[in-house]
């Protein structure tokens, strides 16, 4: 008559804390996860076949829509990968201009994710303040190229446009209150016992199987992997700046948010950087008017907010590519999470995906 | 039994719970726009603005929305349980205002000597204890009835929660019953009265224990597992809607109101001043010379306001000194006709200014916290709680008896 039975739980595609559609099939003993299955492709579009269709630079816009959080790091790769395809070479200032509005975007994807990843845990005043500094951003984004989500905002070989008069200031007036006000987060969270209960010891993913799941980005150097594309294939001449690559020493939520929030630190030293020693010049290269690369095929990554984000191009010399194939940290990420929660309780499941930081279009595409 | 009799058992007590439970609900719905007020001020934003001044008829809007929203019951939920549940919540919460006195001194309406408090019982805190323990019910059959495993998960936690942290609750308030000797709410505070300070002094530990399971009693962040909206979507309440939810929601605020009082009462003196054993304090008890002040303050904050166009934070500090200061004029006034004395007035001003502070208390903790894990909260309890309260119990003991 008395008996125990594990419990099916979908959590997901409609829940606070997935963080998008994602669905998850959770089996519980009680509140102790049994088995995590993420199932995925309800964001699903297509936008690797729509490519195919699309001429190069109509592609651009398209890959605004895969990582929406962090367009701009989407362009420079896709961009990147082009000009890589094609022999293209960047003029040094619009190259500089790009590095500026990746780590810009850098520092706004980890601020959504920042006041997200807590508000899952029920600390919601972080939220409004960490919206409050990426309005800021969005701004700086809305000055440059008119949008404040998909920006659109680089051209195959450098930028449509320079920067608007006074930008640059307006970016340096950033930098200076940006420190004060990631204090605050700090304050709330980083010692706070509750949070530090939270998130130490869960979601701990060794460096053997960070590796061997693909992990890349702060899910990777949480677990103590020092990788990072930025500097171990430098592209846009990020090999003239100098900035430090934290790495996390426990492998749990608690290591991949402090590497996130030491990331945003070293986003603002590359920025004071690239504007102390910004270019004079043209900001795109010759470009002919009929983009069409020759035939081959280029493999183009660069380092996104959330990993190793991968561009995979075939050109068969035409004026669209014959085949697309995106390379999505989210989606390699995703991978990880059962690993991590499976024996835990269904509470460090939101944690656990807080911390990976994943973003459904990416995941999906 | 003569008319006069009836009059003072039967219709004054039936008059004065009539206005408890039809003042309570318009308190709460204020009491929820401060909330949001206090939030919105801590998160850089606005708060609601729209509905009235200042947002001040939001929360009529929200009880009619409410009211007037179809009454949604789920298609594979028991019926008959999913509608006693939110009652079956809401009825202990609102009996245990019953034992609760809001001043000292009673006070003379036509005659009749009407106290502020609905009853006064010599078991008013084994009354408390007992009634809170029955809000379990309606959230466990609700959990249950929904028919949702988020519920069902939402209501187990909220049991075990409640369960567990009444024990430290029950054993912190054991060491204000030791040092007064009564369980009467009003002998309580009678007996801080005599002794000349508030039993928060003596029984520091007992306060802590106290306050901290109230929190977790009363289901708030950082214990509001049961309804972690992030983990299990509305926990015990995700299927319901419409008046049956703001039943829940009555019950959440009235249970934050009843326990704040409590710890009003058994600890900082429930009516009484500050520092009650000071003669030279006696002006406080005055009640006017403390809502002159507030006068003041009131319409400082107003002017501040109006100078410096739209310094919300003082439009609200003005609001609130404002309004505390209408209430209090509007009692005095009634006072004034129908011979209500001025004790009460400052022993219900005292009162509910210690009240709003553990109210807001509990709005601090949730602009500040995150939420506890479950097993943790578990850990909190068993693990810390229950044994200082214990240790506090045999302290205040030994202590009684060395004194002696």
């Amino acid at each position: 008559m008395f008996r125990t039975e594990e419990m099916d739980i979908n959590m997901g595609p409609q829940h606070p804390s997935t963080h998008g559609v994602l669905r998850l099939k959770l089996t519980l003993d009680g509140e102790e996860i049994v088995d995590v299955r993420p199932i995925i492709g309800y964001l699903h579009r297509g936008v690797e076949k729509l490519c195919e269709y699309r001429t190069y630079p109509m592609i651009e816009p398209l890959t605004d829509r895969l990582d929406y959080v962090a367009a701009i790091s989407e362009n420079l790769g896709y961009c990147g990968a082009v000009e890589k395809l094609m022999g293209l070479v960047v003029p040094p200032r619009a190259q500089y201009i790009r590095v500026i509005l990746a780590e810009l975007q850098r520092i706004a994807s980890h601020l959504l994710w920042l006041g997200t990843h807590a508000l899952d845990l029920g600390a919601m005043t972080v939220y409004f303040y960490t919206f409050r500094e990426r309005e800021l951003i969005l701004d700086l984004f809305e000055q440059f190229c008119g949008a404040r989500l998909t920006y659109n905002s680089m051209r195959i070989g450098g930028l449509l446009e320079d920067v608007p008069p006074g930008w640059t200031d307006r970016v340096r007036h950033f930098l200076t209150i940006f420190p004060s006000r990631q204090k605050e987060y700090e304050d709330l969270l980083t010692v706070n016992r509750i949070w530090l209960g939270r998130t130490r010891g869960v979601g701990i993913l060794s460096p053997e199987d960070a590796v061997a799941m693909g992990a890349s980005g702060p899910t990777l150097r949480g677990s103590g992997v020092d990788y990072d594309v930025r500097r171990a294939q430098p592209y846009c001449s990020y090999e003239q700046f100098e900035f430090d690559v934290p790495t996390g020493t426990n492998c749990d939520t608690y290591d991949r948010y402090l590497v996130r929030m030491e990331e945003m630190r070293q986003s603002c030293r590359i920025i004071r950087q690239a504007l102390d020693r910004l270019p004079e010049g043209e900001v795109r290269a010759k470009v002919p008017k009929y983009i069409k690369p020759p035939v081959g095929e280029v493999y183009h990554v660069v380092e996104s907010p959330r990993g190793e984000q991968g561009f995979y191009l075939v050109s068969k010399g035409g004026e669209m590519p014959y085949r697309v194939r995106f390379r999505s940290p989210s989606f390699v990420n995703l991978q990880a999470l059962p690993m991590m929660c499976k024996g835990r309780l269904i509470a460090d499941v939101v944690a656990v995906i807080g911390s990976i930081d994943i973003v459904l279009g990416d995941v999906d595409r | 039994m003569d008319q006069a009799a009836l009059v003072q058992h039967i219709v004054i007590p039936a008059i004065q719970i009539l206005v408890v439970v039809l003042i309570l609900p318009l308190a709460i719905s204020y009491l929820q726009l401060v909330e949001r007020k206090v939030l919105g001020f801590m998160q850089v934003r606005l708060a609601p603005r729209r509905v009235g001044w200042h947002g001040l008829l939001q929360p009529i809007a929200d009880a009619v929305k409410l009211l007037i929203k179809e009454d949604i019951i789920p298609e594979k939920a028991e019926r008959f349980l999913f509608t006693l549940a939110p009652i079956a919540t809401v009825i202990p919460a609102l009996a245990a205002l019953a034992v609760i006195p809001f001043a000292g001194a009673p006070f003379q309406v036509f005659g009749y000597s009407v106290n502020p408090w609905i009853t006064d019982i010599n078991v008013g805190l084994l009354y408390l204890l007992a009634i809170s323990s029955l809000g379990i019910y309606g959230i466990i059959l609700g959990g249950w009835a929904s028919n949702s495993k988020y519920s069902l998960l939402g209501a187990l936690r909220s049991s075990a929660q409640m369960i567990s942290y009444e024990i430290p609750l029950g054993f912190a308030i054991i060491g204000v019953m030791m040092l007064s000797g009564t369980a009467s709410m009003v002998e309580i505070v009678k007996a801080q009265k005599e002794a000349g300070m508030w039993f928060v002094v003596p029984q520091i530990a007992g306060f802590f224990c106290y306050f901290i399971a109230a929190v977790a009693e009363t289901n708030r962040i950082p214990f509001d597992l049961p309804e972690a909206e992030a983990e299990l979507v509305a926990g015990f309440h995700t299927e319901y809607s419409g008046m049956k939810f703001a039943f829940f929601f009555l019950a959440e605020y009235t249970n934050m109101i009843v326990v704040s009082s409590i710890a009003t009462i058994l600890f900082f003196g429930g009516w009484l001043r500050p520092f009650p054993g000071v003669a030279s304090l006696d002006w406080l008890e005055n009640g006017w010379l403390v809502l002159g002040p507030l006068a003041l303050g009131g319409f400082l904050g107003w002017l501040v306001d109006q100078r410096s166009g739209g310094g919300l934070r003082f439009m609200f500090a003005g609001g609130v000194l404002g309004l505390l200061l209408g209430c209090g004029a509007a009692i005095t006034d009634v006072g004034g006709l129908a011979g209500m004395s001025l004790p009460a007035v400052s022993g219900a001003f005292w009162f509910f200014f210690k009240v709003s502070i553990f109210l807001f208390m509990y709005i601090w903790f949730r602009g500040t916290y995150p939420r506890y894990r479950y097993d943790q909260l578990m850990a909190l309890g068993w693990k810390w709680l229950i044994p200082l309260s214990v240790v506090n119990v045999i302290g205040t003991g030994l202590v009684m008896l060395l004194r002696e």
